[in-house]
């Protein structure tokens, strides 16, 4: 891991309240894999006091991206952050998303902001020949996240507006439907709710699920203790999201034990 | 280049600064960002008898200037750490204190006696205050007849290094400095947490599962320091002062107000670097100052201008 100051290159309005900024670190750029998270100080005063995780969005070069809503006052100190400011970066943290195994296709889950580590996640796995199909869900179209980085998108939205009249399970339903036999593998980011029910769905037709958990965090290396999810089946009580996580096979965790972020 | 090192019985600290219990887990967890051996100390997370699981999240909330912590000792228990977390943080090169928590002096013997077999580590620091368990209603840091009685035991066990951790969650931390003091501690840290609290207006729940927690950080330090002068003047042993110590100065006030050493906790969390950072702006401190050693600085506060003050008993 690395902590070092990164100029701002790019500040982008995505979507109503969802911004992405992309910063020049061309050491963390180098070394992150998809899964992995930044701990990023919003600014030089001592409150708020602690870094802000954010999984990394995208790499172009020597350049990170995140993607982000503002929901608290961290957050709303990012979104007034400009091109040319420079962000106090610790990373790449956290254990990537587990990549290897037999399959040909993979379905990458998203809701909300959980499209966060999506893009990059895409690309490692194209790059190694598997098929990727996007899902990005929301309630309604004018929340969706369409900002061009997601393979093949199939957009679901609970009112119809765009997309799969329904949740993003309901669109993996269709996608099951229509490639039976094919093994493929789901990755997921979003709301709990959302993994809860991914997970549920998954569990019944016997698909592997991988989900990056949203975690409140102070040191984001593990040294604090502060961001323990419980595990299902031992062999310890609790593991850190931030050194063991945040990306987890659902069926190891008990969400159920992870209070929502917002 | 003054000389900011010290020796305390077995424990020689190259400068003041050392990592506090449970804010930088065993030392072990940042290489690439910190070398360990240049710190004063690390203190290690508080270790037990048996591996303790925590607390069940929330265990931290973000404050004005601060937090809120209720980890709940989570730790890998004595066998774990003797035999692969003081090895390594031996290989490391660092000066190690051992901190130990328990909740029974049995306990407190039982953890020591372990340690005492084994070599690699310069002493102890004594968990008396932890305000997040709550093991049979045991909170032996608020009982100044059990800090003593801890205290003796531990003396007795063992020729190293032998701090006591108070907890500022007291009247008169004083009188427990000196209850220390009297059984033959070599030194007191002052202080662990505050016992604080935070709501979520929306919801009316707590921001923390165990309600109330440790708050620490930046908004602690006024009273932090308070605690530590208090103690300072209370007894001849070191004082370790701790609270809401971020930037050299920060500790510096620490040792003007008579603290001998300082630990770094919370702000590690935002800089794992901070105990380095910290450590070099004393020495630059002492250079500017003229001070060829850290004991010119340390209990130096100049209350002379405040006669009147100090003749009301004031100081």
């Amino acid at each position: 891991m690395l902590q070092h100051l990164a100029p701002i290159t790019r500040f982008e309005k995505v979507a109503d309240n969802v911004y992405t900024l992309e910063f020049e670190s061309p050491d963390i750029a180098r070394l992150v894999e998809p899964g992995q998270f930044l701990n990023i100080k919003p600014g030089t005063s001592f409150d708020p006091l602690l870094r802000r995780a954010y999984s990394v969005h995208r790499v172009r070069g020597s350049r990170l991206e995140i993607i982000f809503n503002v929901v608290g006052r961290g957050s709303a100190i990012f979104a007034g952050r400009r091109p040319g400011d420079l962000l106090d970066v610790l990373g790449p943290l956290g254990v990537p998303f587990h990549l290897d195994g037999d399959y040909s296709s993979a379905v990458l889950v998203s809701g909300g902001v959980g499209i966060a580590p999506m893009p990059i996640l895409g690309e490692a796995l194209a790059a190694r020949g598997v098929r990727v199909v996007n899902i990005h869900g929301a309630r309604t179209a004018a929340m969706l996240i369409d900002d061009g980085r997601l393979i093949d998108p199939v957009f679901a939205t609970d009112d119809g507006s765009r997309g799969t009249h329904g949740t993003v399970v309901d669109a993996l339903a269709g996608f099951v439907t229509d490639h039976p036999g094919e093994p493929f593998r789901v990755f997921a980011c979003g709301p709990n709710r959302m993994l809860e029910a991914l997970g549920a769905f998954c569990s019944t037709h016997g698909i592997a699920l991988e989900v990056s958990l949203e975690c409140q965090m102070a040191c984001g290396i593990g040294i604090c203790q502060g961001c323990p999810v419980e595990m299902a089946d031992g062999p310890r009580k609790y593991t850190l999201v931030c050194t063991h996580g945040p990306n987890y096979d659902f069926d190891d965790i008990v969400l159920s034990s992870l209070p929502s972020v917002h | 280049m003054a000389d900011t090192s010290q020796t305390i019985r077995s424990a020689t600290f190259k400068n003041p600064v050392l990592t506090a219990s449970g804010t930088f887990g065993y030392g072990l967890e940042c290489p690439d960002l910190v070398d360990v051996a240049q710190l004063g100390a690390v203190v290690t997370k508080s270790i037990s008898r048996k591996p303790r699981d925590g607390n069940p999240p929330q265990r931290i909330a973000e404050t004005t200037a601060g937090m809120l912590n209720s980890i709940g000792l989570a730790n890998v228990g004595v066998d774990v750490f003797l035999a692969e977390k003081l090895p390594a943080l031996a290989e490391r090169g660092a000066t190690t204190i051992v901190n130990i928590a328990a909740s029974s002096i049995e306990e407190y013997c039982y953890v020591l006696e372990r340690c005492e077999e084994h070599e690699g580590f310069s002493g102890y620091e004594i968990n008396v205050s932890c305000p997040n368990v709550k093991d049979g209603g045991l909170n032996f840091g608020t009982n100044c007849a059990s800090v003593a009685d801890i205290t003796r035991e531990l003396r007795r066990r063992t020729e190293r290094f032998l701090a006591i951790k108070l907890t500022p969650n007291v009247t008169s931390i004083g009188e427990f400095a000196r209850a220390c003091e009297d059984e033959g501690a070599d030194a007191v840290s002052c202080v662990n947490t505050f016992v604080g609290m935070a709501i979520d207006a929306r919801t009316r729940r707590p921001k923390i599962a165990t309600i109330t927690g440790g708050y620490s950080g930046p908004a602690i330090k006024p009273i932090a320091l308070a605690k530590v002068y208090e103690a300072a003047r209370a007894v001849k042993i070191p004082v370790i002062g701790i609270g809401g110590i971020v930037t050299a100065e920060d500790a510096i006030e620490f040792l003007i107000a008579g603290a001998s050493l300082v630990q770094v906790g919370t702000a590690l969390f935002v800089e794992p670097e901070a105990g380095l950072t910290i450590a070099r702006g004393i020495e630059q401190y002492l250079d500017a100052n003229g001070m060829r050693s850290i004991t010119e600085l340390i209990g130096s506060l100049d209350t002379s201008l405040q006669p009147s003050l100090v003749a009301a008993g004031w100081s």
